[in-house]
């Protein structure tokens, strides 16, 4: 399977395709009758995980229409009901939305946690992967990586809670300082540091998972390149750049592009559970903001349009990166087709 | 390329340094010793130090001030604390059963769905994989979401944490990809033997691709086990509430006493604030599942992470 093939998320159909097995030459093609007899079975298999999907994905996203009314779940007796009543207000909640700067709050603080995360949590798994392959005892990096694969299966309660028992105020590293006669300080609770404090986190949970997909486009590489450069004289360091580097650029780029389509989603149980310790101002994110200001205060009209930007955002931005990477000459997400 | 990839990590470098490569300078060594003792440092000590204090008495506890270190005595009553009945036992219960009934779900699901769309020419297979794959591109979002389950009844339903997340397409291309690389000699000959789709499906294609879909259900379970957002939108109802929920509001919301909710008191502890070793011992209990289950399937991880990676 080549990366060609295998880079694009929409499964590029065969130019033509292949005959269906059993179609013997010459005859017309089967009727449509005949491939459903044939068929059904796939279909069938099918269709459960469909309807989910129908239901759980496609019809809250046909919901999204709401952005555009005052909705209110009292109008009716469920929630289609009510939809059917609910008055139409054409952009009413995205003015009130545009119009509240708790909103732009909260869509700068996302901003800000993806653009440091982008510079200081996505190089790392790519220096990790290219340590780990650098080792020569098998050994060692099979242990390592066992050790740092771990904590992306811890979820996210868990981790902030080992971060509070380890730097919080009443953490080991508090109790430490306390035996030592210095002033404890208590890492959780600072705003000024939080951007710093769910980078940490995210590294700690998933750097060594992050460094999966590089350590096998590094496997990927064939060996005599190395040799070839080394001969020439290449050093280590011109062999990372020369070599190294490049065989890993595709997965980079890949992985860059889904990072931006997501630049609005920085994940939402870290934040959920680390807002009130850390107060709105430096932790309120998109999704957190969608949750405090739509569902607990029942305004669905306008969670719905904060919901709906975000996704309408992310959708240009994906497709924006994905093209710029064409232009470059990259594979992308996806291939034109 | 891609099939490559899924190398086996630990061998590969079994032999010794190439001969043109130039020998590591000591210092060079020494840097990249210290770097990964203190990767492994990192994840190892805090579970170290959780595991250490929920097992120890609440003497060692006061003598160390907080957490524990260095063991002195193996002091089981954490644990004996939170099985003996009660909301944590309660909350286990919850979750294994989550656990349980939505891996079996969602691996039943994808694995059917996984098939009937790795059939390319077959009747709607181009319009059928368009609809799965466009969940990539388009979300829901938080609000109609939460319309939609509640809208259907499953409020305070444990259901709310298994339905709406019960397919992954992500984990369905997996699966697809590798049944597609299933030899089509193989599925001719036992339609030949007059086989049908299900049969195919359950004697040919589930045998041999036992190690992707162990990883899958791994991805799954962990992904139940750990689901928290869930619930916090879909339960108000305190006997329902799954371990991470308990766990949040029995130690964060302590720090941070208004997330989301009541917190959850213990019946019979009331009086008394959880001492620190039964809080150690309710993070360990949900530590543990996740770290049992992974040895078992980590030799296959790169495997599905790649074709996952590299495909979706």
């Amino acid at each position: 399977m080549s990366t060609q093939g295998a880079a694009g998320v929409v499964d590029t159909p065969a130019v033509a395709p292949a005959a269906p097995p059993g179609r013997t030459r010459g005859r017309p093609r089967r009727t449509l009758r005949a491939r459903l007899v044939r068929d059904w079975p796939l279909l069938a298999m099918a269709a459960p995980a469909a309807a989910l999907l129908l239901v759980f994905h496609y019809l809250p996203t046909l919901g999204n229409v709401i952005a555009f009314q005052d909705y209110n779940p009292f109008v009716g007796d469920d929630p289609l009901d009510a939809f059917l009543h609910s008055e139409w207000i054409g952009f009413g909640n995205f003015e009130a939305l545009f119009s509240d700067p708790l909103f732009w709050d909260a869509v700068r603080n996302t901003l800000t946690i993806t653009a440091f995360q982008l510079v200081f949590f996505f190089p790392l798994p790519i220096l990790l992967a290219i340590l780990l392959n650098s080792l020569v005892s098998g050994r060692v990096r099979g242990l390592v990586q066992s050790v740092v694969y771990l904590p992306h299966f811890c979820s996210w309660v868990l981790v902030v809670t080992f971060f509070v028992q380890m730097l919080g105020g009443a953490g080991l590293l508090a109790q430490e300082m306390r035996q030592a006669g210095l002033e404890p300080w208590n890492i959780m609770t600072n705003p000024d540091g939080f951007i710093v404090l769910v980078t940490a986190e995210a590294v700690w949970k998933d750097l060594g998972w992050g460094a999966i997909v590089f350590l096998a486009a590094l496997a990927a590489i064939d060996p005599n390149l190395y040799e070839a450069a080394a001969a020439d004289g290449a050093g280590r360091w011109r062999r990372l750049w020369h070599i190294t580097l490049p065989g890993l650029r595709p997965v980079i780029v890949l992985l860059l592009i889904m990072r931006l389509g997501d630049a609005l989603s920085v994940g939402f149980e870290q934040f959920i559970l680390q807002r009130d310790a850390v107060g709105r101002d430096a932790a309120e994110v998109l999704d957190t903001f969608v949750y405090y200001q739509a569902i607990t205060t029942q305004q669905w009209g306008l969670g719905a349009a904060a919901g709906l930007f975000k996704a309408v955002v992310g959708l240009v931005l994906i497709l924006t990166a994905n093209r710029v990477a064409h232009r470059l000459g990259e594979q992308g997400v996806y291939s034109r087709s | 390329m891609i099939s490559q990839l899924d190398v086996p990590t630990v061998r590969r470098r079994r032999s010794r340094r190439p001969a043109w490569e130039e020998p590591p300078s000591p210092a060079g060594q020494a840097a990249k010793g210290t770097l990964l003792v203190l990767l492994v440092a990192a994840v190892l000590v805090p579970m170290w130090a959780v595991l250490v204090t929920s097992l120890s008495s609440r003497e060692t506890i006061d003598a160390a001030g907080g957490m524990v270190m260095v063991p002195r005595g193996i002091d089981p009553s954490a644990y004996v604390t939170i099985f003996s009945g009660g909301r944590i036992t309660q909350a286990v219960w919850i979750s294994t059963l989550v656990t349980v009934l939505g891996t079996t779900l969602s691996l039943a699901l994808t694995v059917l769905a996984a098939y009937g769309l790795s059939r390319r020419g077959s009747v709607g297979h181009r319009g059928l994989l368009f609809f799965f794959l466009l969940t990539f591109l388009i979300f829901p979002g938080l609000v109609p979401s939460y319309l939609v389950v509640t809208g259907l009844g499953l409020k305070d339903s444990i259901w709310s944490l298994i339905l709406p997340s019960a397919v992954s397409v992500f984990n369905l291309v997996v699966i697809r990809a590798f049944f597609m690389n299933v030899p089509g000699e193989l599925l001719d000959s036992a339609r030949i033997d007059g086989a049908g789709e299900f049969q195919i499906l359950w004697r040919i294609m589930l045998p041999l691709s036992r190690a992707v879909i162990a990883v899958i259900g791994l991805f799954y379970a962990v992904g139940y086990w750990n689901a928290y957002f869930n619930a916090v939108l879909y339960l108000d109802d305190n006997d329902k509430f799954p371990i991470q929920r308990v766990l949040q509001s029995y130690i964060l919301a302590g720090q941070s006493p208004n997330v989301s909710g009541t917190p959850v008191n213990l019946p019979g502890m009331t009086a008394y604030p959880p001492t620190l070793a039964v809080k150690m011992a309710v993070v360990v209990v949900t530590v543990v599942p996740a770290v049992i289950v992974y040895p078992f399937v980590q030799r296959h991880f790169t495997k599905g992470m790649i074709t996952g990676a590299v495909k979706g």
